[in-house]
């Protein structure tokens, strides 16, 4: 039975759809992977000496312990996000001669050897044998190492069991919060109170029973919990919202592109990868303070127009470069419905110009760092408008990998291709080569002028240049049609 | 008028479509049967110019569909559920369609009246977006969808695959209906004889991409066609 399983999962690994993807995006994902390994692997071998360095006095395994508290909660909130138990998975397995326990195992087992799992064990493992190199007891390093693991995968199982309500997410954001206030303002120290009890994992090692048990506990919880539950309409149901309708009457002023903003706004705000796009837009507003508090950025003038333009840009970017992939799912409905391509295009344009003019009056404040600030991020935002806007329309026309959207928004790449790097070096590329050029030769004020100067002349041809784009969008019709068609890709 | 001259589609060398004339008279209601791969929907998908044929054309009432965009207003269509947006409610489906065929949210309410029976309480008012309606139901929607703004020409692909009984003879009475109009040209593909041969004046059999049998139905008609597959 546990062949049949590790079969299946083989297969399901090999034949995902990630391993049908482009040959440059199997490079990508892949160098990805790669580097996160060994950034891992670096930096666990590299903390020993780090800490050495920074706090000569103190032995890094009591550090480590002291802080151990922090990982252990942000790992919990990272993960109530990001892992769910996959048991839609299941579904196969019920009509066949197959016990409800072995289902269970097989899933619960299956998480164990998750990515999240494998985070700390990376981690960790050079850690530990940088401390066994450095003379330190090599049973009880062992022994740490493997109770680290354990405190891992009880992590992994508890998420499952408190995935479901938020009053436990809410609890531990407040207790992460709360340990850190106390801790920073030296109220109360929540490191030195919890750092024996890390320790005492090393210390004494016959303490490594303590997280194991803990992971034993939470998969016989899980698993009880989950046998009970292998029903079509308990677990296993996919969950619905309850729908709201809304009239999103005001749409009616923008005339007759009002019905596809209509279809654009509910898009947006009804799919989780939509909507996560917005929310993330909005936080990449504040990317700006990460640079303009740093001297050596302020005079950087390549640095301050690749800011403009992504700060204004941002959702430009992230929601342009899939269109019209995202509506991918009814596209032939468009293509066969009463609805003139130009419409369709017109109110995309609509939706991009607005939300580069709500970025762009959010970075107002940056002008508290100078005026040369806001002065860029203005000419970037004309810039975005003018010229970026038809280019990423433009190059939509190329997409023709299918969205799936109610698919999570971590980590999916659905709809990537090659198309989606090749666009960003147009759109960034160009007006920081731009602004750099005048700047050096001439001031800031004539960069800057210059970005105006496209953008406005983008502005002006808009009309035109959407006729072309429509041309090209008519050209990749039956592409497109039969790219958004393929499920899987 | 529909009319298809030397129309021709193949997929890697392989020919799934090949017409050499097919006339549907305005007002017809055209059916067109088939075994699976027979090449119903491809045909459907050429005159809806979602696919670009490999030869010929397609005219519906006079325009070349893969030249002008000018058969649209007048031509509906429901092929299969990459018709609908998930994320609508049914009712914000109806209206968007409407806005796109120029009938207003009144209009849309008053034709979705006469569907009550056929929605069965199941599809309006359910607070429910169409992703998460049944698939009997998600089709219910499409296919009420296509008849908004009076179409001239109204293309349904297998309508009454995975309907039940009952919604099954509330459509075909839609359907007649429908077709007793003069300006409306109606085209169902199934691979249920007895339906179509109830709904429609005209049956064509495809064959492997071939129109093998081109009958006027009459009630010798649903004998015809079963000794024709059963063979």
């Amino acid at each position: 039975m546990l062949g049949h399983f590790i079969t299946l999962q083989r297969k399901a690994f090999f034949r995902s759809s990630s391993f049908g993807k482009s040959l440059a995006l199997k490079l990508l994902m892949g160098f990805f992977a790669v580097y996160m390994l060994v950034a891992l692997l670096f930096f666990g071998g590299a903390l020993y000496f780090i800490l050495r360095k920074l706090l000569p006095d103190v032995n890094p395994m009591w550090v480590v312990s002291q802080y151990m508290v922090y990982w252990v909660l942000a790992e919990l909130i990272l993960r109530y996000f990001i892992q769910k138990l996959p048991v839609m998975d299941i579904k196969p397995f019920l009509a066949l001669p197959i016990s409800k326990q072995k289902i269970a195992h097989y899933i619960l087992g299956r998480s164990g050897f998750s990515v999240y799992n494998l985070l700390a064990f990376f981690f960790a493992l050079p850690f530990v044998v940088v401390l066994i190199m450095n003379g330190y007891p090599a049973l009880n390093v062992l022994l740490w190492f493997v109770g680290v693991v354990a405190i891992a995968l009880s992590i992994n199982y508890i998420n499952f069991i408190i995935n479901k309500s938020n009053a436990a997410l809410i609890t531990i954001v407040g207790l992460l919060f709360m340990f850190f206030v106390l801790d920073y303002f030296a109220i109360l120290p929540v490191t030195t109170f919890f750092g024996p009890i890390f320790h005492g994992l090393y210390a004494y090692p016959f303490t490594v029973l303590i997280p194991i048990a803990l992971v034993v506990l939470a998969y016989f919880i899980n698993f009880k919990y989950l046998v009970q539950r292998i029903y079509l309409d308990a677990s296993l149901k996919a969950k619905t919202e309850t729908a709201k309708t809304s009239d999103l009457t005001w749409t009616r002023r923008f005339g007759d592109i009002a019905p596809f903003l209509q279809l654009d706004l509910k898009l947006i705000w009804r799919n989780k990868r939509t909507k996560a796009q917005v929310f993330i837009s909005l936080l990449f507003v504040l990317y700006g303070l990460f640079f303009y508090t740093q001297d050596i950025y302020v005079k950087m003038m390549p640095m301050l127009c690749f800011l403009g333009v992504f700060m204004t840009g941002i959702f430009l970017t992230n929601f342009g470069q899939f269109i019209p992939a995202w509506d991918s799912a009814y596209y032939s409905m468009l293509m066969s419905q009463n609805i003139p391509l130009r419409k369709y295009l017109d109110s995309k344009a609509g939706l991009i110009t607005f939300s580069v003019v709500v970025m762009f009056l959010l970075t107002i404040p940056y002008v508290y760092f100078g005026w040369e600030a806001l002065a860029i991020n203005f000419g970037s935002a004309l810039y975005n408008l003018g010229i970026n806007i038809p280019v990423i329309l433009f190059f939509g026309s190329f997409n023709k990998k299918r969205i799936e959207l109610d698919k999570s928004p971590f980590g999916n790449m659905q709809g990537t291709s090659g198309t989606q790097f090749l666009i960003i070096l147009p759109v960034l590329g160009a007006p920081i080569i731009l602004i750099s050029i005048f700047y050096f030769h001439f001031s800031v004020e004539i960069g800057v002028l210059v970005l105006c100067l496209f953008g406005i002349v983008g502005l002006l041809f808009r009309k035109t240049l959407l006729d072309k784009i429509t041309e090209q969008y008519r050209s990749r019709k039956y592409n497109m049609i039969a790219g958004f068609k393929e499920k899987d890709s | 008028m529909i009319k298809a001259t030397n129309l021709s589609k193949q997929y890697g060398g392989q020919q799934v479509l090949d017409i050499e004339t097919l006339e549907i008279p305005r007002g017809q209601s055209f059916g067109l049967v088939g075994n699976n791969g027979a090449g119903k929907t491809t045909f459907f998908s050429l005159l809806l110019d979602l696919i670009p044929p490999s030869s010929g054309d397609i005219e519906n009432q006079g325009v070349k569909v893969n030249k002008s965009e000018d058969w649209k207003p007048f031509t509906s269509s429901f092929i299969d559920e990459s018709f609908l947006i998930g994320y609508l409610t049914p009712e914000e489906y109806f209206y968007f369609v409407g806005d796109l065929r120029g009938v207003n949210k009144a209009d849309v309410d008053a034709l979705l009246a006469q569907f009550s029976d056929f929605f069965h309480g199941e599809i309006l008012g359910q607070k429910k977006y169409l992703r998460d309606l049944s698939k009997g139901n998600q089709k219910k929607a499409g296919i009420v969808a296509s008849f908004i703004g009076n179409p001239e020409v109204v293309i349904l692909d297998e309508p009454f695959a995975n309907l039940d009984t009952t919604t099954q003879i509330l459509l075909k009475g839609f359907i007649k209906v429908l077709a007793q109009r003069e300006d409306v040209t109606v085209l169902v593909s199934s691979h249920d004889l007895m339906h179509v041969t109830e709904v429609c004046e005209r049956i064509v059999v495809l064959n492997k991409g071939e129109i093998v049998k081109d009958i006027t139905t009459s009630p010798e008609t649903l004998k015809e066609l079963e000794s024709f597959f059963g063979a």
